[in-house]
């Protein structure tokens, strides 16, 4: 999941107008940007919206740390095209968040002065080629969990970004686990490193879902607007429930001693990660978060007399023509 | 505003936002796909092909500036579109055609 702890806004709208916008939500309508909303749906969209594109953003960097040193031909290329999809994803979402009236640029300024955040999972360093596989299909996975329900949310910009990011997604995950099928079947050393990216990956994979919900304070209003579209532990479990068998298909062990199938339940039971360790990310001290925020203000500020000389360009190409008419 | 819509009195540097079209490979009309920013068309053109139709989506695009878009208010859906209500007569089903005049 790329949006984690979005703190949503209460709403000091009008009584009345609230409640026939919450009947549209209730009778499945879509509401579209120039509809009457609450305030605090805006509001909520934005950060949400805003944050999901923050990371498809930010999550470029650890796999862009691979391209050059793919280990085929082929595989550099079906990583690059893996890297492109997202730079889209970010750029549809971006699109959809400016439906409620703010800009990219706004957008971005707030990510580069920590005033937006992006998810936790890119705070992780990616290591070896195995991470590759591990991110393609965790974090993708993990991903997808919580795309595919939003394609149904509220608000139709956002539901429509969904669809186009869902059709790309899947892709994602198969290269990844290719990736992971392709080190386990190879020699020891190999296996050694696609157990060791799953060692490192499967707890910040799980925190991707945010917090637990009897500690999520913002889901109902959320919920209720549709733009929260399941609990933070109802996709967690799902992700662990699908996850399990394909690591034993693979032959790795996940590295969670208390993992058990609950007969009862007929969910798996497993332990919950490391909550201090996820706020500390949240709080700007994971592994890669200086690094990352280094990257993208780098590529903002060295590119700045691109957007610029394009702009003056473009605008200089109009007077002309015009003086031509 | 200037002839391609681009707001030059506002200060800001912000590249325009463009309208995307689509025509697919089944010969339909072009469909609009999404949006994205561009300083000029040509730009608008290359970002399109590259966001927007990366897996053979499309054999013809269409980029519009989006404040050249006139777009109808939702509060007029209702004298827009009501009037469609009770005119069922336009739909070839309201007429009951007996069987025996075979096709049509
Ligand atoms: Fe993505
Ligand atoms: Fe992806």
């Amino acid at each position: 999941m790329y949006a984690q702890m979005i703190k949503s806004e209460a709403s000091q709208d009008d009584p009345e107008k609230l409640a026939a916008f919450q009947a549209r939500i209730d009778r499945g309508e879509k509401i579209e940007p120039k509809d009457w909303m609450p305030e605090g749906y805006r509001k909520t969209l934005i950060r949400q919206i805003g944050q999901h594109a923050h990371s498809e953003i930010v999550g470029q960097l650890p796999e862009g740390n691979w391209v050059t040193r793919a280990p085929t031909l082929e595989r550099k290329a079906i990583l690059l095209a893996k890297v492109q999809d997202e730079a889209g994803h970010g750029l549809y979402l971006y699109c959809a968040a400016e439906t409620l009236g703010i800009s990219r640029d706004e957008m971005t300024e707030m990510l580069l002065d920590g005033r937006m955040k992006y998810s936790s999972i890119f705070n992780y360093p990616t290591l070896t080629w195995a991470d590759m596989g591990a991110v393609g299909w965790l974090v993708d996975g993990a991903a997808i969990m919580n795309q595919v329900p939003l394609q149904r949310t509220s608000y139709g910009p956002y539901a429509r970004a969904m669809v186009r990011i869902c059709k790309e997604e899947s892709f994602h995950q198969r290269q990844g686990f290719d990736v992971m099928m392709k080190m386990c079947q190879g020699s020891e050393a190999q296996k050694r490193m696609a157990q060791d990216a799953l060692n490192r990956f499967w707890f910040p994979s799980l925190m991707m879902f945010g917090p637990s919900d009897k500690d999520s304070k913002h889901s109902a209003q959320s919920m209720k607007w549709r733009i929260k579209m399941n609990t933070n532990d109802e996709l967690r479990q799902k992700f662990v429930d699908q996850t399990v068998p394909q690591a034993e298909y693979l032959g790795l062990t996940v590295p969670d001693p208390d993992l058990t199938w609950n007969e009862e339940t007929g969910h798996y039971d497993f332990t919950e990660p490391d909550w201090a360790e996820f706020m500390e990310v949240l709080a700007g001290n994971g592994p890669c978060n200086r690094d990352r925020m280094e990257a993208r203000n780098r590529a903002w500020d060295e590119g700045a007399w691109v957007r610029e000389g394009l702009m003056a360009h473009a605008t200089k190409q109009r007077a002309v023509s015009v003086a031509a008419e | 505003m200037t002839q391609d819509g681009n707001d030059m009195t506002a200060a800001k540097r912000e590249w325009p936002l463009w309208e995307v079209f689509i025509r697919g490979q089944h010969g339909m009309s072009h469909r609009h796909v999404g949006s994205l920013h561009a300083a000029d068309a040509a730009m608008a053109m290359k970002n399109a092909r590259d966001v927007y139709t990366r897996r053979y989506e499309g054999v013809s695009i269409w980029v519009v500036p989006s404040v050249q878009i006139t777009a109808s208010n939702p509060s007029d859906k209702g004298p827009m579109f009501d009037p469609a209500d009770d005119k069922t007569y336009r739909h070839p089903t309201f007429f009951d055609i007996p069987d025996d005049v075979g096709a049509m």
